[in-house]
């Protein structure tokens, strides 16, 4: 039974730093991969712009009725945007502040009609987002690593497989690392994945230690002078200090062989996540240098509007967003297609 | 960086000190406290506004509690208000039919096929024989991933070649179920959004074909507003019976369990903990309020003063006291009711923020101060704890020989109660002693 689950690392014992940087298997035994492994493809839903679809009874609809035309903006207009912004998710702190913001710049524009303070409020939000940088998602001279963060479920084995569509028709050359030797068949699916893009695709058995996959990946990735080497890892929840110090040592092995990589650390934040989302940028953060925000899941009624929190808290860009099921449904964020989204009707 | 509904509570808590009723501009504060801790908890917004409406209603009007501070009292009301609102009473897998068919439904990552297989973990050791059936035909991967858990659990699992529609699957794996004599299947579906109409069709039609006597809705703890929209639209197409509230072992607060129960009725069935097979719990309703309000230890806190202080005594002490005839005697019975509820640091540890007054307080009953006061209160007549002024010189002699203290003890004793005294003096406004702050006069130094 090669997939046989290895317990994770019992709570007080943290991994042992290797002195020498873990041995790769030389002949890193190509896994039989079962039956054809493709899947059975979604029903495809029509995207629009940004692949962003608004749903009526969202928050541009709760803010349409708010900052309906020829409206006064009163007292009233600015409770119900907070309330608005509450249900996009922003978070109650986050949402006073940029209500107070808004109303600030709506005062000194001379602001009267609910449609100014929309503007305000937009333009308070867009600002935001710009002041932590462009957000442009640029690969830097080759190899890059990028490592892929998060907790369980949000789609970072996903986001890999877009983000290597994506760079694979701008024409990089791009390779996978399993990392995730964890989660019963992570392994699998990236393979799977890697099938289908025709990438190769590095990885252990499973149950093997991560930061020996991730030194495979940087050793692949230099000697193939790759543009691009994909990390997974593993799903954790940022308070087990285990799973989290087994990031930062990943962090470490690849920083050990090529001292300025992983270029780009991604987390993988989910748009339907509440408040905790906040806790996980800082978390991941913290033990992983977070550089970057990938939101995913914007395809259904969430607005993913704690990213916007984290993104201000932490001083990282939103970097791009998962819009649907299919492959090529990543899009680079954009702060104007985003403020649109909040704002949708 | 979340401040939990207590610590919110406190400065409020600190205003209406001394104060016996709680007025309209208190409780208006508050209950923005409150609902400013449900939003963080993720508690959907239109549910936070019915709820704390409710509170209000409990609490206009609630007679103080003894020894409970206001803030501490509006905190009792919201959990109790939580319990209720998430159901008392445990939900028991209604395991109808042979086999019982149980299906999991739910939003793509919210942890469908571990719980699967943690069901079937926990179905196996009440003596069932559960076949697990992997119809999440569209994730890579995912029937591998089911296939993988059931090996290590040692439960069956029914797959299809690949390209097969899940509709084929459930189907044939009810038949296997059947033939091989499983009384219970347990059917992983694929993740879906709620407003992909082509998947929440396929799914109806599974439902259909496959009568599941449970419905699961899984859903991650982490979930934020959109909770209630997910769990009605699940709810509008499927024959939901229960929620599995997942990723139970991060600090999220989990108030999409509270949005649903209050949203849909669904009754929350487990909770997951852990990528271990065996984390999978029953839910108790007063746990996830307490994680929900983050309130620490304060609830056990306000149950042990009521189990523990005699309401008569403390009122009778608080009519002593309006009245300005507050004695040594009652203050003895107030220590001695203090006493009965245990460790005292431990008890004043759970008051939130009164992390250093703890200190003080165990301080004096490691050291034996809080015995040599009862002592020397023992030591004396009736007459001179209803009266300690007329404690002269040879009294206090008297006094401090016959409890084995000092005079100098017995003088501080006197004079710090008459500090106290004097102090209750100044909360005129209030009914009530205030337990804290005459134990914390008399421990002071």
């Amino acid at each position: 039974m090669f997939w046989r689950r290895r317990e994770r690392p019992a709570e007080p014992q943290v991994p042992a730093e290797p002195d020498v940087a873990p041995v790769a298997p030389t002949a890193p035994e190509p896994e039989p991969v079962a039956a054809p492994p493709m899947t059975v493809a979604r029903p495809r839903r029509e995207a629009g712009g940004m692949g962003l679809r608004g749903r009526p009874s969202g928050l541009g609809a709760r803010l349409r009725s708010v900052f309906g035309a020829g409206t006064t903006a009163t007292d009233e207009t600015w409770d119900e945007v907070e309330e608005a912004l509450i249900a996009a998710d922003v978070g109650g702190p986050a949402t006073l502040e940029l209500v107070d913001a808004a109303r600030e710049r709506f005062r000194a524009a001379g602001g009267r009609s609910g449609e100014d303070a929309r503007r305000a409020l937009a333009t308070e939000i867009r600002d935001r987002l710009a002041r932590v940088g462009s957000g442009r998602f640029e690969l830097g001279p080759a190899p890059s690593v990028i490592l892929f963060v998060g907790v369980n479920g949000t789609g970072k084995t996903t986001t890999i497989a877009k983000l290597a569509h994506r760079l694979l028709a701008e024409g990089h050359s791009v390779a996978l690392a399993a990392a995730d030797t964890f989660r019963a068949a992570a392994v699998e699916q990236l393979r799977i994945w890697g099938e289908q893009l025709g990438v190769s695709v590095i990885a252990q058995r499973a149950g093997a230690d991560p930061g020996a996959v991730a030194f495979d990946a940087v050793a692949a990735a230099e000697s193939r002078n790759l543009d691009a080497m994909l990390v997974d890892t593993a799903g954790r929840l940022q308070n087990k200090q285990q799973l989290m110090d087994e990031l930062s040592k990943i962090r470490r092995v690849i920083q050990r062989r090529l001292p300025d990589q992983p270029r780009h650390v991604l987390l993988v934040l989910d748009a339907t996540t509440g408040q905790n989302g906040l806790l996980q940028a800082e978390a991941f953060s913290r033990e992983a240098g977070v550089t970057g925000i990938v939101l995913t899941k914007l395809d259904g009624t969430a607005k993913g509007g704690v990213a916007l929190a984290a993104a201000d808290r932490l001083g990282v860009p939103i970097v791009f967003a998962g819009v649907g099921e299919e492959v090529d449904a990543l899009a680079p964020f954009d702060p104007e297609a985003f403020v649109e989204w909040l704002f949708a009707e | 960086m979340f401040e939990s509904l207590s610590s919110r509570l406190q400065g409020i808590t600190q205003r209406l000190r001394g104060k016996a009723r709680i007025t309209e501009a208190d409780l208006d504060a508050a209950l923005r406290e409150i609902r400013l801790a449900l939003l963080e908890a993720d508690v959907n917004f239109k549910v936070v506004k019915e709820f704390v409406g409710r509170i209000r209603e409990q609490a206009v009007g609630t007679d103080l509690l003894t020894g409970l501070n206001p803030g501490q009292q509006i905190v009792k009301i919201v959990h109790d208000e939580l319990v209720a609102t998430l159901g008392g009473e445990r939900h028991h897998l209604g395991l109808d039919g042979r086999p019982a068919v149980i299906m999991m439904v739910g939003l793509q990552g919210s942890g469908k096929t571990t719980t699967a297989a943690k069901l079937a973990v926990r179905l196996r050791r009440e003596g069932k024989r559960p076949l697990l059936v992997a119809a999440d035909v569209y994730r890579p991967a995912a029937v591998d991933q089911l296939v993988q858990l059931g090996d290590q659990i040692g439960a069956e699992v029914h797959t299809r070649p690949v390209g097969t529609p899940a509709l084929e699957v459930a189907r044939s794996g009810l038949e296997a179920a059947r033939q091989r004599n499983h009384d219970v299947m347990i059917l992983d579906t694929a993740g879906r959004l709620h407003v992909d109409e082509a998947m929440m069709d396929e799914l109806v039609r599974i439902s259909g074909t496959v009568t599941p006597s449970e419905t699961l809705l899984v859903v991650d703890a982490m979930t934020g507003q959109e909770s209630v929209r997910v769990a009605e639209a699940f709810h509008a197409r499927l024959p939901v019976t229960g929620l599995v509230l997942t990723k139970m072992d991060g600090d999220a607060r989990g108030g999409a369990a509270l949005s649903i129960r209050a949203a849909t009725g669904l009754p929350v069935a487990f909770l997951g903990t852990g990528e271990r097979t065996d984390g999978l719990e029953p839910f108790h309703p007063d746990r996830l309020a307490q994680r929900i309000l983050g309130m620490g230890d304060i609830l056990s806190f306000v149950e042990r003063v009521q189990e523990n202080v005699d309401r008569e005594e403390a009122e009778r002490a608080a009519q002593r006291m309006m009245e300005n005839r507050f004695t040594l005697e009652d203050f003895r019975s107030q220590l001695n009711q203090i006493k009965k509820m245990g460790p005292i640091g431990q008890l004043v540890g759970m008051i939130p923020g009164a992390g250093a007054m703890a200190g003080a307080a165990q301080e004096a009953v490691d050291s034996g101060q809080m015995t040599r006061i009862e002592a020397i209160i023992d030591s004396m007549t009736p007459e001179e704890r209803r009266r300690p002024e007329i404690i002269k010189a040879s009294r206090r002699r008297r006094i401090a020989l016959g409890s084995g203290t000092s005079t100098a003890e017995v003088n501080r004793l006197l004079k710090q109660f008459v500090e106290m005294q004097k102090m209750m003096k100044m909360l005129s406004g209030g009914k009530l002693p205030r337990m804290g702050g005459g134990l914390g006069a008399l421990l002071g130094r």
